[in-house]
């Protein structure tokens, strides 16, 4: 248990050290532009879609296991409310049922993302598929799915309710990053102060072990995914109130994005490990390379490049540590 | 009979044969030699990449990148062979070294750091992408050489339809079916290619066997980088244009194909032929939906069908073939 606190230590040393690194070169790089309100405005903007998508990520890798299918749950959950708020509001009738159907769009939504982390889950635990390929499926399934519904056109026009969501302010701060704290806060405290939580970790340390310590496993990972698809449902309302619109493969790019967010926080792919404090670190430092990489006129290409090149480096670095750990530890029991 | 049905393969053949029914009922063109050559030739592409992606699985490792490797090594082949000339052999020969020094990388960082192989490959592949897009602006290249068309419509066998049009084994064929040779040779009749085995298994029981794992798993991700390179070819050779986003994103396509041919991705399962499989249940599956005249957009959602429940039948009977095996062991232990 001592063990596993250092080693947490070092994971938020090693990010905060990253992050001031990247900051100061940044205000190096572009000293006029970079340390000024609206670049961390922008950065509010877009970090909390991304955010709650790695955060889906995060609690399924937590278990091992890994969720493919979290754009696709997004694009899904984002189509069905979009279905709902195109088809029902109609400028004639009077606003006041608007706020209604909205909530039922908003509910749908999250409902349909629930249900697709359900049969995920039932893949997983109860028909054994391992979590890659069940999501790897279901990814694909949905994506036809949503092709079918959509024929691969946009559905566009929110009402202004809806657009607040993605676009507004309280009190300055932008509505989606009141929503990411909320849900980031929710989730880190879910991990560790629920039993469920507490299993999850256990669960991805090892599956075995938690079954005859008197865990019921499969309820372990269909909650598991449940959460996460939930959490893809947020990010579809967000995404779907910013960009005005919902179409069947929006943020595809993410994807792949979400799973380097969560391994650079410390995320260990394997599971068992990894702190929504590392996380968040990890997506403002991401975050903060692109929009000082996009100031300076850097191409969209070389900031993902540098994000792979960095999480190799924090993966090198991380081995590093850890070889020394071991060393220590093995020249102090001798 | 009942040893026959223990092999996964022997459900897919099944799966396909039925399949070929269906299509072949609705629409009998199916079952053409035509249409058989020409499903050849417009899926030795994946089937090249399926081949690498085998050997990786097979070692209990993933590889997300070999999309980016193989459009690195394409782009580069294109932009060389168009500035210097040469031949078929030289766009090879360039595509396959970069192809291979690339996969190298993996292989060499996977080994060394002990980063898990999904991660190490998400990022160069992000690494080699990101870089290809910025140093070449990401433009596509449309004039290829005339001997690199001319080689494209090279035929092994010709045959003449009822039209008096030629159609028959291509060339781009051949390479793929050189490949899947090698693969068999390798994985089959080489110490390499069972040690690729042994590491899948269990690594560290291979590695107090005396097998040589830096040399295997460098091996793997090298050959799936040389792989890349060729399919970066043969990918050219089809569409005789080479645009830096028509490879990538067909990552986990590829993957799907293997693991609905058998191979398990915790490693030390899976064969060339199950891999040839489920590339061609993939590829039936695409061609009969145009021959059945069933929208498109169908396609992404009846591969997520097929997929789950191809691996969901066998994941289920492992589950309660295991489920089995544990009651044994228990009972053996009390007693």
């Amino acid at each position: 248990m001592i063990k596993l606190k250092i080693s947490m230590d070092n994971e938020t040393k090693v990010l905060s050290l990253i992050l001031t690194g990247v900051i100061i070169l940044m205000s190096i790089l572009s000293p006029g532009h970079f340390l000024r309100i609206e670049t961390f405005q922008g950065m509010a903007f877009q970090l909390p879609e991304l955010g709650l998508l790695s955060l889906a990520m995060m609690i399924s890798m937590l278990t091992g296991g890994i969720n493919l299918s979290i754009i696709a749950t997004t694009n899904m959950s984002a189509i069905t409310a979009a279905l709902i708020l195109t088809t029902w509001i109609v400028p004639e009738v009077p606003a006041s049922t608007d706020i209604m159907i909205i909530m039922i769009a908003i509910i749908a939504a999250l409902g349909v993302s629930v249900l697709i982390g359900l049969f995920n889950g039932i893949l997983i635990s109860v028909v054994n598929i391992p979590p890659i390929l069940a999501t790897l499926g279901t990814m694909k399934l949905l994506q036809g799915l949503a092709f079918i519904i959509t024929r691969g056109y946009v559905i566009s026009g929110m009402p202004d309710l809806i657009r607040f969501i993605g676009n507004g302010k309280v009190v300055g701060i932008p509505m989606p990053l009141i929503i990411f704290a909320i849900f980031a806060f929710l989730m880190a405290s879910y991990l560790n102060h629920t039993s469920t939580g507490f299993n999850i970790y256990m669960f991805g340390s090892n599956s075995i072990a938690t079954l005859f310590s008197g865990v019921n496993n499969s309820k372990v990972i269909i909650k598991t995914y449940m959460i996460s698809g939930l959490y893809c449902g947020v990010a579809a309302i967000i995404m779907m109130s910013r960009f005005n619109s919902a179409k069947a493969g929006y943020g595809e790019s993410y994807l792949l994005v979400t799973i380097l967010a969560a391994v650079l926080g410390g995320v260990k792919s394997e599971g068992g490990f990894g702190r929504v404090k590392g996380l968040v670190l990890s997506l403002i430092i991401l975050q903060v390379m692109s929009i000082g990489l996009n100031l300076i006129g850097v191409s969209a290409f070389l900031t993902v490049a540098l994000w792979g090149l960095i999480m190799i480096g924090a993966m090198i670095s991380h081995f590093i540590i850890e070889q020394r750990d071991l060393l220590k530890l093995s020249v102090s029991k001798s | 009979m009942k040893k026959l049905f223990q092999f996964h393969e022997t459900y897919l053949v099944l799966i396909i044969f039925l399949l070929s029914i269906i299509i072949t009922s609705i629409n009998s063109n199916f079952i053409s030699a035509e249409n058989m050559f020409d499903m050849l030739k417009s899926n030795s592409f994946i089937g090249i990449m399926a081949i690498g992606m085998l050997l990786v699985l097979v070692s209990g490792g993933i590889d997300i990148s070999f999309a980016a490797i193989a459009t690195v090594s394409q782009y580069v082949m294109a932009l060389f062979i168009i500035r210097f000339g040469g031949n078929i052999f030289v766009a090879l020969a360039i595509s396959i070294i970069i192809g291979t020094l690339l996969g190298m990388i993996n292989g060499l960082l996977i080994y060394y750091f002990r980063i898990p192989s999904i991660i190490t490959t998400i990022a160069t592949m992000n690494i080699y992408y990101g870089f290809l897009i910025v140093l070449t602006g990401g433009k596509w290249i449309y004039s290829l050489p005339d001997w690199f068309r001319k080689f494209a419509e090279i035929r092994l066998l010709t045959f003449y339809n009822s039209n008096g049009n030629p159609y028959g084994l291509s060339i781009v064929t051949f390479i793929w079916i050189l490949v899947v040779i090698s693969a068999v040779v390798i994985l089959k009749y080489t110490i390499l290619g069972r040690s690729i085995y042994a590491l899948g298994g269990d690594r560290k029981s291979s590695s107090r066997v005396g097998f040589n794992i830096f040399l295997t798993e460098t091996f793997v991700y090298s050959f799936m980088g040389l792989l890349s390179g060729v399919a970066g070819v043969v990918q050219a050779l089809l569409v005789q244009t080479v645009a830096p986003n028509s490879i990538v994103g067909k990552e986990l396509d590829v993957i799907a194909a293997v693991v609905l041919g058998g191979a398990s991705l915790a490693g030390g399962k899976g064969s060339v032929f199950g891999a040839i499989l489920g590339v061609a249940l993939l590829a039936i599956l695409r061609n009969g939906m145009t021959l059945m005249a069933i929208p498109a957009v169908w396609f992404q959602f009846l591969v997520g069908v097929v997929i789950l429940v191809s691996i969901g039948f066998s994941s289920y009977q492992d589950k309660l073939r295991s489920g089995k095996t544990s009651v044994i062991d228990i009972l053996e232990e009390t007693k």
